[in-house]
């Protein structure tokens, strides 16, 4: 009796797990009951999701329900934490990243992050910052290098402000440069997918609307997942929203139906403002 | 109140700086850095034996103990997590706290005893485990504070842990690091105690490794208590001389770290 409903219940969670009109696309990344916990605290209570590719999908959900977490197992970060634990599995185009034969940093290459705060290594100069993951894995060619941190300089919208003083120190720049200047830094790597663990909490209101233009233009070389907790963000940016709440993926639609008809009255209830 | 307070914690220091320069200064002059010290009652000679044996213990000490401190202090830091480094940490700080002279009595059996002699050797070595606390300490307290973000950015670009602990932490951290040496340096600079029981005194600088070497701060507690007048004025030189290479080292230090954390420009 128990078995069948739990049965049930993951049958009804399968089918939230992604939009009807994603069900023939190949995702890009798939979690199939995916936990982590800090301790003996899960936070992550068995995700199942199926992301798309070349799409913006956003994270959405009130403190504490996971979502910073979810990201975080998906570049396998979440296990760095001295305690964390993580337990399901994650596909990267089919293939399990916290497989046993799975190396973490080359994972880590496939999938770049941008985090909440701006964090440019401190002791570089912009030059050196958007190369840092070439020339830290041993990438030694000048011209290739130069040529990297135009590209990714120019894919981050930061170039013209910064082609005349690329020697200037990385902390030398506005909060809002520095955020471009860590979203050029995850490019020069050439990921297939960017995780943004809300990348526009520390900003104003320009430097947000700029980054939020370029994840529209991004979206077509890469898989772009992002964290946030502002609704408007979700709406303006995403192709499809996920719902999270308590460890669970309560929902996880195209934004327009998500915002506009959602199924779940969590989701109809956060979204109304009732609750988060 | 607060003020009154650090008026009195540096009186005595002003007091002893003071006290120094002036019975110490009539010594100084160049012969004081080229000559060897003086016979009883014929002028004030020179320390030249003294510098040049200091520089050569404290100068092997830092050999032996930057690598092992910094790589102690790496590991604290790192993986904090392991029991190993707990431990060692723990043992870390019995170690700063252990008494300079009983170290010494240690490196007089271990060493001094075996070989017949006191030596440089012996007493570089008593001065690097001196040391080693020290540095272990200010690395691990320097790398402890860059930021968790800092890692985690280099992790995520799919850099490997070793090279984002040596490229990212000991590069952002390296002031710390610095200051940590340099204190370690000035502490072994001015240590007596282990140097009366390993390296002893030779009236002429260092010829060989294992072979009684004089130090400054051996002249100091020698010269100091013999009674011959000219004796004493050397001592006092040799003191001022030691008390101002702390200062420069100790105010080199603050420079540094001011220019470090003022620096906006980067090399390419």
């Amino acid at each position: 009796m128990e078995i069948q409903t739990e049965f049930e219940a993951r049958e009804e969670e399968t089918k939230l797990s992604i939009p009807t009109s994603l069900s023939n696309v190949q995702p890009k990344f798939e979690t199939r009951g995916l936990k982590a916990a800090f301790g003996s605290n899960w936070v992550l209570k068995g995700i199942d999701m199926k992301i798309p590719p070349n799409k913006v999908t956003a994270i959405m959900g009130p403190s504490g329900c996971g979502k910073t977490t979810f990201v975080r197992c998906l570049n396998r970060l979440h296990e760095l934490t001295p305690g964390a634990t993580v337990e399901g599995e994650a596909l990267l185009d089919g293939e399990n990243i916290y497989a046993r034969s799975a190396d973490p940093v080359a994972v880590r290459r496939r999938i770049g992050m941008v985090f909440q705060k701006p964090n440019p290594f401190p002791t570089m100069s912009i030059y050196h910052n958007v190369v840092a993951g070439l020339t830290l894995s041993g990438v030694r060619d000048k011209k290739k290098l130069t040529q990297a941190a135009e590209q990714s300089l120019r894919g981050a919208y930061l170039w013209d402000e910064v082609k005349d003083k690329l020697t200037n120190s990385g902390a030398s720049l506005s909060g809002g440069q520095q955020q471009r200047l860590c979203i050029a830094r995850a490019l020069a790597v050439e990921p297939e997918v960017l995780l943004m663990d809300e990348p526009c909490s520390a900003l104003d209101p320009t430097a947000t609307a700029k980054i939020e233009e370029l994840m529209t233009n991004l979206k077509e070389r890469y898989t772009i997942i992002i964290v946030t907790h502002n609704m408007q963000q979700a709406s303006r940016v995403a192709d499809y929203t996920a719902f999270f709440y308590l460890g669970k993926l309560i929902e996880f639609d195209e934004t327009a139906t998500l915002f506009e008809n959602p199924r779940e009255e969590l989701t109809e209830r956060y979204i109304t403002g009732k609750f988060g | 109140m607060i003020l009154l307070s650090v008026i009195i914690a540096i009186i005595p220091l002003i007091l002893v700086v003071w006290d120094v320069v002036v019975q110490g200064l009539p010594a100084i002059s160049l012969s004081f850095f080229t000559e060897n010290p003086p016979s009883p009652l014929a002028g004030y000679g020179g320390i030249l034996n003294g510098i040049e044996g200091s520089a050569l213990m404290v100068g092997l000490a830092t050999l032996i103990a930057v690598p092992l401190g910094v790589g102690a202090g790496i590991y604290f830091s790192e993986w904090p997590e392991s029991r190993l480094a707990f431990l060692s940490s723990f043992m870390n700080d019995v170690l700063a706290e252990f008494p300079t002279m009983v170290m010494g009595l240690f490196f007089f059996v271990l060493i001094v005893e075996t070989t017949r002699t006191f030596s440089a050797v012996a007493g570089a070595a008593a001065l690097s485990v001196i040391m080693l606390p020290i540095i272990a300490r200010t690395t691990e307290e320097s790398l402890k504070i860059v930021p968790v973000t800092l890692r985690e950015a280099s992790m995520a670009l799919g850099v490997p842990r070793w090279k984002t602990i040596f490229r990212i932490v000991i590069s952002t951290g390296k002031s710390g690091l610095a200051t940590g040496i340099l204190l370690g340096i000035a502490r072994a600079a001015g240590e007596t105690a282990p140097l009366i029981v390993t390296a002893g005194y030779l009236s002429f600088p260092p010829r060989a490794l294992f072979q009684p070497t004089a130090s400054l701060p051996y002249i100091i507690y020698n010269f100091g208590q013999a009674g011959y007048s000219n004796w004493t004025t050397v001592a006092w030189g040799a003191a001022l001389v030691l008390v101002a290479f702390m200062l420069i080292l100790n105010i080199s230090v603050k420079l540094y770290i001011g220019r470090k954390s003022t620096g906006v420009r980067a090399e390419i």
